[in-house]
C-alpha cells in the first residue's frame, strides 16, 4: 500500500431520516423518483402568530414512532433525528468492531436544540423556575446530538460539533476525514442534523425574506434554477455517514460505497448572509477539495449543488463552478436535491454528501424537480426531473455546502 | 383533593416509567431509585418536578436525598398534601 493510500478515507455506512423517508433506502428511492417532501403544516401558526409560510419539508417518519419513550423525553428533536440516522449508519456499516479510543464522532447542528430552548423559556414565563426541567441544558446544547452518538457507540477518540450554519453537516464530515488522516481515529461517525420547524425560527427566516411563500403549492415551492424561484423551503432531519480508514475497512472486509477523497474549506469574509457575488470563496473551497483529492476538473462528473432556491445564491454557485472548471463544467451533471428535500440547514451538508456518495456508488445523479423554465443564466448542465447515469471508470463528484456567515465547504467524493 | 397512597404509587410509577422506560409494575414501594431503578440525579430531579406537578406538592431539594425508595417518596408526598 502506498503512503497516499494508507490515509484514504472510505464510506462504509449510511443513515438518514428526512422529509422523504425514515431511512436511506426510502429517502434515496423517493429522491430518484423526484418526490417532494414539502407539505402543508398541521398547525395554527399562521392564524395564531401571523406567520406568512404555512408549509415545510417536515420529517416523514416521526421519531415517536421509532424511538423508545424515554429517549423522546430526554432528547431534543435534533438529537432524536441524529440518533435515528446514526443507528442506521452504524448497522449499515456492519456494526464495526473498533476500540473505543479509535472511534470518533462528529455531528453538527446549525442551530442547536431550539425546541428545548424555547419550550424552557415558555415554561419559565408561564409556570416559574421550579417547572423548568433539569434535563433542559443537556437537551438544548448544540453538542447534544454528538454527545448522545458518542455514548451510543462508545466513541472515545473525540466527539465534536463544528457549527457553520448550513455548511455544518458537510464541515462535520470534513472534520471526520481529517481525524482519520491525522491518525486520531480509524472510524468516525459523522453527519448533521436539524429540527427547526418551530414558529420562531420560521418567523425569523420569513422576516429575512429568504423563505418561499408558495403556500398554495408546497411541492412546487423549492425550485432551484427555475426562473420563478422565490426562496427556500425549510426542512428538517439528519444524515450520518460512517467514515473509516481504507486499511481498517479492508481488514474487516467492509462494503465500501465510495472514497471521501478531498476536503476544501474557505470563508468569504464578505457579508454576514450574502455570498460574495464573485464566488471567490466558493471557488477556493472547490479548488482545494479537488487538489486535496489529487483530481482535476477533467475528473468531475457530478456536483450536488448547495442551491437553496434563492434568486441570488443559486446563480452565484453555478458561476463559481463554471469559473473553476471552465470547459470541464460541460461534462458536470448538476443536481439540486433541495428541490425535493427542502433545506435541512445544519443537516443539509450531510444529507447532500450522502446523496453524492450514493450517486457515485450507483452511477446515478438524482434529479432536480420543479425546473419548468430554467434560468437562462444557469451555466452548468442540470439533471432535471429524472435521474441521469454517470460515466463508468474513475470519477469525482463534489458536494457543495455554504452557510450564513460566509462558510464554504466542498467535499470531493471518488469511486472506491 | 388528597390522593391515597395507592393513587400516589400508581401516579409515581407512571412518571418513573415515562422517564426510564421501565414497566410501571417494576416501580414498587421497596425499590431503591438509585440501586434498583438506576435513576441518576438529573432523572431524579425530573421525576420530582413531574411529581410536584401531578400531586400539587412541594418537595424541597433537601428532602430529595432522603427519598431512597419509591415507598419513601409515596410517604413524603402523602404527608405533604395536607
Amino acid at each position: 500500500m502506498t503512503a497516499a493510500a494508507s490515509r484514504d478515507v472510505v464510506v462504509t455506512g449510511l443513515g438518514a431520516t428526512t422529509p422523504l423517508g425514515g431511512d436511506v433506502p426510502s429517502t434515496w428511492s423517493a429522491a430518484l423518483a423526484g418526490e417532494s417532501g414539502a407539505r402543508t403544516m398541521d398547525n395554527d401558526w399562521a392564524e395564531k402568530y401571523g406567520i406568512p409560510v404555512t408549509f415545510a419539508a417536515t420529517i416523514k417518519v416521526k421519531p415517536e414512532d421509532v424511538l423508545p419513550r424515554p429517549e423522546i423525553k430526554r432528547m431534543d428533536p435534533s438529537t432524536q433525528y441524529a440518533m435515528i440516522a446514526a443507528r442506521e449508519a452504524w448497522q449499515d456499516a456492519g456494526a464495526p468492531e473498533v476500540d473505543g479510543e479509535r472511534l470518533g464522532a462528529v455531528v453538527s447542528s446549525g442551530i442547536g436544540g431550539i425546541w428545548t430552548t424555547l419550550d424552557g423559556w415558555d415554561t419559565l414565563r408561564e409556570r416559574g423556575a421550579r417547572r423548568v426541567l433539569p434535563m433542559t441544558v443537556p437537551m438544548l446544547m448544540p453538542n447534544s446530538p454528538v454527545a448522545y452518538v458518542s455514548l451510543e457507540f462508545g466513541a472515545q477518540a473525540g466527539a465534536h460539533s463544528l457549527v457553520s450554519a448550513c455548511a455544518s453537516g458537510a464541515e462535520a464530515i470534513g472534520y471526520g476525514i481529517d481525524m482519520i488522516r491525522a491518525g486520531r481515529a480509524d472510524v468516525v461517525v459523522c453527519g448533521g442534523t436539524e429540527a427547526t420547524i418551530h414558529p420562531m425560527p420560521i418567523a425569523a427566516f420569513a422576516a429575512s425574506r429568504t423563505l418561499s411563500l408558495r403556500n398554495d403549492d408546497p411541492a412546487g415551492a423549492s425550485r432551484p434554477y427555475d426562473v420563478d424561484r422565490d426562496g427556500f423551503v425549510i426542512g428538517e432531519g439528519a444524515a450520518v455517514v460512517v467514515l473509516e480508514s481504507a486499511e481498517h475497512a479492508a481488514a474487516r472486509n467492509a462494503r465500501v460505497y465510495a472514497r471521501l477523497a478531498g476536503v476544501g474549506l474557505s470563508s468569504d469574509a464578505y457579508h454576514i448572509t450574502s455570498p460574495d457575488p464573485d464566488g471567490k470563496g466558493q471557488v477556493a473551497a472547490m479548488r482545494r477539495a479537488l487538489a486535496d483529492a489529487d483530481a482535476t476538473g477533467a475528473d468531475v462528473v457530478h456536483v450536488n449543488a448547495h442551491a437553496t432556491s434563492t434568486k441570488v445564491g443559486d446563480l452565484t454557485e453555478t458561476r463559481s463552478i463554471r469559473s473553476l472548471l471552465g470547459a470541464d463544467a460541460d461534462h458536470v451533471q448538476l443536481s439540486a436535491t433541495k428541490s425535493m428535500t427542502g433545506h435541512l440547514l445544519g443537516g443539509a451538508g450531510a444529507l447532500e454528501t450522502l446523496f453524492t456518495v450514493k450517486a457515485v456508488h450507483e452511477r446515478l445523479a438524482p434529479p432536480t424537480i420543479n425546473v419548468v423554465n430554467p434560468d437562462p443564466e444557469l451555466q452548468v448542465p442540470l439533471v432535471r426531473d429524472t435521474p441521469s447515469a454517470l460515466p463508468d471508470g474513475d470519477v469525482v463528484a463534489i458536494n457543495n455546502s455554504f452557510g450564513f456567515g460566509g462558510h464554504n465547504v466542498a467535499l470531493a467524493v471518488a469511486n472506491a | 383533593m388528597a390522593h391515597t397512597a395507592s393513587e400516589i404509587l400508581e401516579g409515581l410509577a407512571e412518571i418513573v416509567a415515562e422517564e426510564t422506560g421501565l414497566p410501571t409494575d417494576a416501580v414498587v414501594a421497596e425499590k431503591s431509585f438509585t440501586d434498583d431503578l438506576d435513576i441518576d440525579s438529573l432523572s431524579m430531579m425530573t421525576i420530582v418536578t413531574h411529581a410536584e406537578d401531578k400531586f400539587g406538592v412541594r418537595i424541597p431539594d433537601d428532602e430529595v436525598k432522603n427519598l431512597a425508595t419509591v415507598g419513601d417518596a409515596v410517604k413524603y408526598i402523602e404527608g405533604a398534601q395536607a
